[in-house]
């Protein structure tokens, strides 16, 4: 995943203000958290800014498809093995003697569930990730073996 | 709800959405189970001599190729549900046929001994209500048999277990490479050289009996006193610990002995694997490598590596399998050096080489029967979608009656 540094190096660091974050790196970092986006940062509109302008775009592009919390389900890596379906603590809450232990959902309640041979996220403002008491969770990411889900 | 035969989990709580006889989306199954269940892209049509026929001509032409052998052989029956499998044993009897299946070089030695109860054994439930040391011995699960951990063994909450994987149980992982299930196995993954697991057993052995072992001392011993306090335990047996041990399995048993709350589990690969040893043990004694002669005779020499090598058999039937892409090299100029008749629902390599192919409906999708799991329990299959095409058992029949 793309990092604030990385993102900052792109920036025109003049530090101008004109976004309304105070620095340039701030900026990176607002970018990095979804409450900016590149078009605010005016000077990179202009011509000499072209190549940069389209760099930062190409690095924010799969943060785009995030959810709110900032989840990312990578399709292409998924291997549907259900992992994250039966470890996720929300999700063995809301179905006990379903996905709670191991089987399939039985209700509508649970984030994961695998479609197709891939998992999909929904409910998403059940995950511990969201709202005012967010807590920092990594119970979906720890069992994923091959990075399928990311957090941005 | 239906069964999924995409491996030998047999998966029985997957939903199934039709639209116009087809599958349009599969819930809860695995990529693997997934692809099984949407069926084949390319599928096999009859043919003679690689030139398209209808079924009819290919069975009449299949049973001329059999009854014209003097030693034909029948392979696979792997990927068939159990009551096809019978059918094969019956017709393999019949014209005194090889009769063998990917199991000779899978993981038969080991279901050989499980089924003669030379080794404790559970079932996958009991795993997942009770153990709470799990070891994957030569196995990655993960990509092998992808809901194994989340629905029977690490992951799930059980009876006695219901605090959830990271305080109730611990996974341990001894393989030649850091697997995708070594991964999840993080702080207890034990490395070992290829064909190293006789030495690693030993040296396991030295621990559990309160010895110094002279093989890395300091992860043994930590290894042992985990053992040593598991509750319920159980090995997953891969394939890669049968390979290396399969001279020497007594090694293994010694190690059971010296660990009495642990189970051996095969990890079984195709979806009915262990059906076929069951059903012939049953039928036989023996779980593969057999010649019908009025009684059944075992012997390596009737293993599909040594009838190609040894030019045993003089025609082969191969239903549901594909020796062509999982044989060494070679062999298969043996192979193809001999009339092949291919039973399978897809276009596979052994299908291209073979003299006549005779499509067959997808078991589990297109018929319907049982299968057992890995662990030994029978699961139903369901018929999911119609189909034109014959099931395993009725060309087995339609063979038997033909020759």
């Amino acid at each position: 995943m793309v990092t604030v540094m990385e993102l900052y190096q792109l920036l025109p660091r003049t530090n101008c203000k004109k976004c309304g974050e105070s620095t340039c790196m701030a900026f990176a970092v607002a970018m990095l958290g979804r409450k900016k986006n590149v078009a605010e940062c005016t000077p990179l509109l202009e011509a000499n800014f072209k190549k940069q302008k389209e760099k930062l775009e190409s690095l924010l592009l799969p943060a785009a498809g995030a959810e709110e919390t900032g989840m990312i389900v990578h399709s292409e890596l998924c291997t549907g093995c259900g992992n994250c379906v039966v470890a996720c603590p929300v999700d063995v809450a809301n179905d006990p003697h379903g996905a709670g232990m191991g089987c399939a959902p039985t209700n509508n309640k649970v984030i994961f569930k695998v479609v197709d041979g891939k998992v999909l996220a929904s409910n998403i403002k059940e995950c511990r990730r969201f709202g005012k008491n967010k807590v920092l969770c990594y119970a979906c990411i720890d069992p994923c073996p091959t990075g399928a889900i990311e957090f941005v | 709800m239906v069964t999924c035969t995409g491996c030998a989990l047999l998966c029985d709580d997957i939903e199934a959405i039709v639209e116009n006889n087809r599958i349009k989306e599969i819930k809860n199954a695995c990529r693997r189970g997934a692809a099984r269940m949407k069926g084949c892209s390319n599928r096999l049509v009859p043919s003679i001599d690689q030139k398209p026929t209808d079924i009819e001509s290919s069975i009449k032409k299949a049973a001329q190729i059999i009854r014209n052998s003097k030693a034909p052989m029948l392979f696979g029956l792997d990927n068939s549900t159990c009551e096809a499998q019978v059918k094969g044993i019956q017709f393999a009897k019949k014209i005194n046929g090889i009769l063998d299946d990917t199991s000779s070089f899978c993981q038969g030695i080991l279901i050989e001994r499980v089924l003669a109860q030379k080794f404790r054994t559970c079932s996958l439930d009991d795993i997942r209500n009770k153990a709470d040391v799990l070891v994957y011995w030569g196995s990655d699960a993960q990509d092998s048999q992808p809901r194994h951990l989340s629905r029977f063994s690490y992951f799930p909450r059980g009876e006695l277990r219901q605090r959830g994987y990271e305080e109730d149980r611990i996974a341990i992982a001894i393989d030649v490479r850091e697997s995708n299930t070594a991964k999840i196995c993080k702080g207890h993954f034990y490395r070992i050289s290829p064909k190293g697991d006789r030495e690693f057993i030993l040296a396991l052995i030295e621990a559990l009996s309160g010895k110094v072992p002279a093989y890395d001392t300091k992860k043994m011993l930590e290894l042992a006193g985990i053992l040593k306090k598991a509750g319920f335990g159980a090995i997953f047996v891969g394939i890669g610990l049968t390979y290396s041990i399969k001279d020497d399995f007594d090694v293994l048993t010694a190690l059971t002995q010296k660990l009495p709350n642990f189970n051996i589990m095969p990890m079984v690969g195709h979806y009915n694997m262990r059906g076929f040893n069951e059903t012939m043990f049953k039928e036989t004694g023996f779980v593969n490598k057999v010649k019908f002669n009025g009684k059944a005779v075992h012997d390596i020499k009737y293993s599909i590596m040594e009838s190609l090598n040894e030019k045993t058999a003089d025609a082969i039937v191969v239903v549901g399998s594909d020796p062509v892409s999982s044989l060494p090299g070679p062999v298969l100029s043996r192979l193809a050096s001999i009339p092949v008749i291919c039973i399978d629902p897809c276009v596979t390599m052994t299908s291209k080489i073979a003299a006549v192919t005779i499509p067959c409906a997808t078991s589990g999708l297109e018929s319907a029967g049982t299968a057992v799991r890995m662990d030994g329990k029978v699961i139903g299959l369901s018929k999911i979608i119609e189909s034109e095409y014959l099931t395993d058992e009725e060309i087995m029949k339609r063979l038997m009656e033909a020759v």
